[in-house]
């Protein structure tokens, strides 16, 4: 008697399954919001619903299911890479080095870079900064162990932290304003172009961590059991924190940092799927971007016509249920 | 012939220390090698080195004729698998997911091959773990847990096996079990090296028997020649009688 080989079969269920929500949930999410329009006329065209629909509400929903995928994905990596459940995409502190390059851009009013908006621009040197800085502090020689990569994300979150208070404490109203509003992280509609560049990152390193997704396997249980088994732990540790914090760059320098979605949606899909990357991948960058859209089409319609941060939402939706899934399966999260 | 040569082997871990010092000693296929010796003894380092796992040796360590740290690491992996002590998880993979990484060094494409499922079901047979092969890795006892551990490395089809303290954590039932499918491991064609402390069992199922101190090979022969009263006495500080058993085994009994 052959056993019987589950999982490409898994994996279709669970991918077609996410797929299908995701692209129910796309679809609907353009039609919520405090004005009404008809699709049929936005589709001819016609003022204001074409405007509405096409020019605010379409590309929101593509940045809220662009960034909810890629912060889920980088939190199921970065979980499995540092072995941490607790780990989320901005661990590493990519998130406070993107918010201390925001902040700076605020407090020097600095409108544009390089002919882009400022703010975008400085964020993003700002996370590839804390990247370099994290990995040169992590590294010994050829080596490279987990436990120091995250010990020195969590160094450099503490130092780009205090640094945004000293700075907030020096802003004029004004700036305090913005800042507040960065550090609470919201999705605002982009033109096309921004979009189309996030795309074409994110897609093709999302593709290539599943690609990678039996080497994530071997790394979440361990660096030894990885290389007695033919792989370089250092080698992975290095191109999966370098990808994962791509993906986070991105997104949090368009967004400002969005909590929750990189924790709650990998530890929802592990109780469900247990712990296969090529099945976990693949769902958390679907189910992820899925969750940021429901969250952020609440936000725009909870107290229209005014918005509420979508960080916020994910914060009051995501820490409650994530209390809920602790305390019902919490010895298959924590022995 | 798999055979392993090691010529003067020595590591440190960068202090002034020495793990490991001029160890001289060569196994060949099949054998079943108990490696013995007090804590601290550089045990561990040496299986390490042999593993691949310690690049940074002294000294000469060849498998089959070639440097180990000069092999590629993929197809070193195809012929030596590595057993840790005590695998503790983070996350909740199923026992057959952990056998399934086993292949990862013949691994092509995102799923197994037929091949890779087959070497798996026969290292889950081998260990008598089908029965549990959907269950969660952590909801398992000691000694289902260790049986996993074992056939991941079965199922890597390697020609030698390094085990560090394989039976550690369990009870008598599952270290003789354990020891009888190393045993049979052997029988099929094997280089079996495993680090134990419990030195009857070395002398029930080991065909060899190599003891370190302080990073020296100090003794190296069949069991029963290897350990005397007087080694004993030497190599652990401890008094204990070497015992011939009525079939002509020998046995330890410790005390003064």
């Amino acid at each position: 008697m052959a056993i019987e080989r589950i999982e490409p079969r898994r994996l279709t269920a669970a991918v077609t399954l996410a797929l299908a929500v995701f692209c129910v949930a796309a679809l609907l999410a353009p039609l919520a919001g405090s004005a009404t329009v008809d699709w049929k006329k936005a589709v001819a065209g016609e003022w204001p619903d074409s405007e509405i629909l096409f020019g605010t509400r379409v590309p929101r929903v593509l940045l809220a299911l662009l960034s909810g995928g890629s912060l889920s994905l980088a939190g199921v990596l970065f979980q499995a890479l540092l072995r941490d459940a607790l780990a989320t995409p901005y661990t590493m502190g990519i998130s406070s080095g993107a918010s201390l390059g925001a902040v700076l851009a605020i407090c020097f009013g600095i409108r544009t870079l390089a002919g882009l908006p400022g703010l975008w621009v400085a964020a993003f040197a700002g996370s590839l900064l804390t990247l370099v800085l994290v990995l040169a502090i992590a590294a010994d020689g050829r080596r490279m162990s987990s436990f120091t990569l995250l010990l020195a994300g969590v160094t450099m979150n503490s130092i780009s932290m205090a640094f945004i208070l000293l700075l907030h404490n020096t802003a004029d109203f004004g700036q305090s304003f913005a800042i507040v509003r960065w550090l609470m992280g919201s999705l605002e509609p982009l033109d096309y172009k921004t979009l189309l560049v996030l795309l074409a990152t994110v897609l093709p390193v999302s593709v290539w961590l599943f690609v990678k997704a039996r080497q994530w396997n071997l790394m979440a249980v361990g660096e030894e059991w990885a290389a007695a088994r033919g792989v370089s732990p250092a080698r992975l540790l290095l191109s999966g924190s370098i990808a994962g914090s791509i993906l986070t760059a991105f997104v949090t320098a368009l967004t400002g940092p969005i909590g929750f979605v990189g924790l709650i949606v990998p530890h929802a899909l592990r109780l469900r799927y247990g712990a296969d990357h090529r099945v976990l991948m693949p769902c958390a960058f679907l189910w992820g971007g899925t969750f940021l859209l429901v969250c952020d089409t609440i936000a725009r319609v909870a107290m229209a016509p005014a918005e509420l941060p979508v960080g916020v939402i994910t914060a009051i939706i995501g820490g409650p249920w994530f209390i809920v899934l602790l305390r019902s399966r919490r010895r298959s999260l924590w022995v | 012939m798999s055979s392993f040569d090691l010529a003067g082997v020595g590591f440190s871990y960068g202090g002034p220390a020495t793990q490991l010092e001029g160890v001289t000693v060569q196994f060949t296929a099949p054998e079943m090698v108990a490696l013995v010796g007090p804590n601290g003894a550089g045990k561990s380092t040496m299986l390490g080195v042999m593993a691949g796992l310690r690049a940074g040796y002294s000294g000469s360590c060849r498998f089959d004729g070639v440097e180990v740290r000069d092999w590629n690491r993929r197809s070193f992996t195809r012929f030596i698998s590595f057993v840790p002590q005590n695998l503790r998880l983070d996350f909740p993979f199923t026992a057959e997911q952990v056998v399934l990484m086993g292949r990862t060094p013949y691994a092509g494409g995102l799923f197994e091959s037929p091949e890779d499922w087959e070497a798996v079901e026969q290292a889950m047979r081998w260990t008598d773990t089908l029965a549990f092969r959907a269950r969660e890795f952590r909801s398992l006892s000691g000694g289902e847990r260790q049986r996993v551990v074992l056939a991941s490395a079965l199922a890597q089809g390697p020609r030698v096996l390094l085990l560090d303290e394989p039976t550690a954590f369990l009870d008598l039932e599952h270290q003789l079990s354990v020891y009888r499918l190393l045993r049979e491991q052997t029988e099929r064609g094997l280089l079996v090296i495993a680090v134990t402390h419990d030195l009857n069992l070395a002398l029930s199922y080991a065909s060899r028997l190599v003891a370190l101190k302080h990073g020296r090979l100090v003794a190296d022969g069949p069991p029963n020649e290897a350990l005397t009263g007087a080694r004993l006495r030497d190599v652990f500080g401890v008094s204990a009688e070497v015992l011939s058993r009525p079939d002509g085994r020998a046995w330890i009994a410790y005390g003064d």
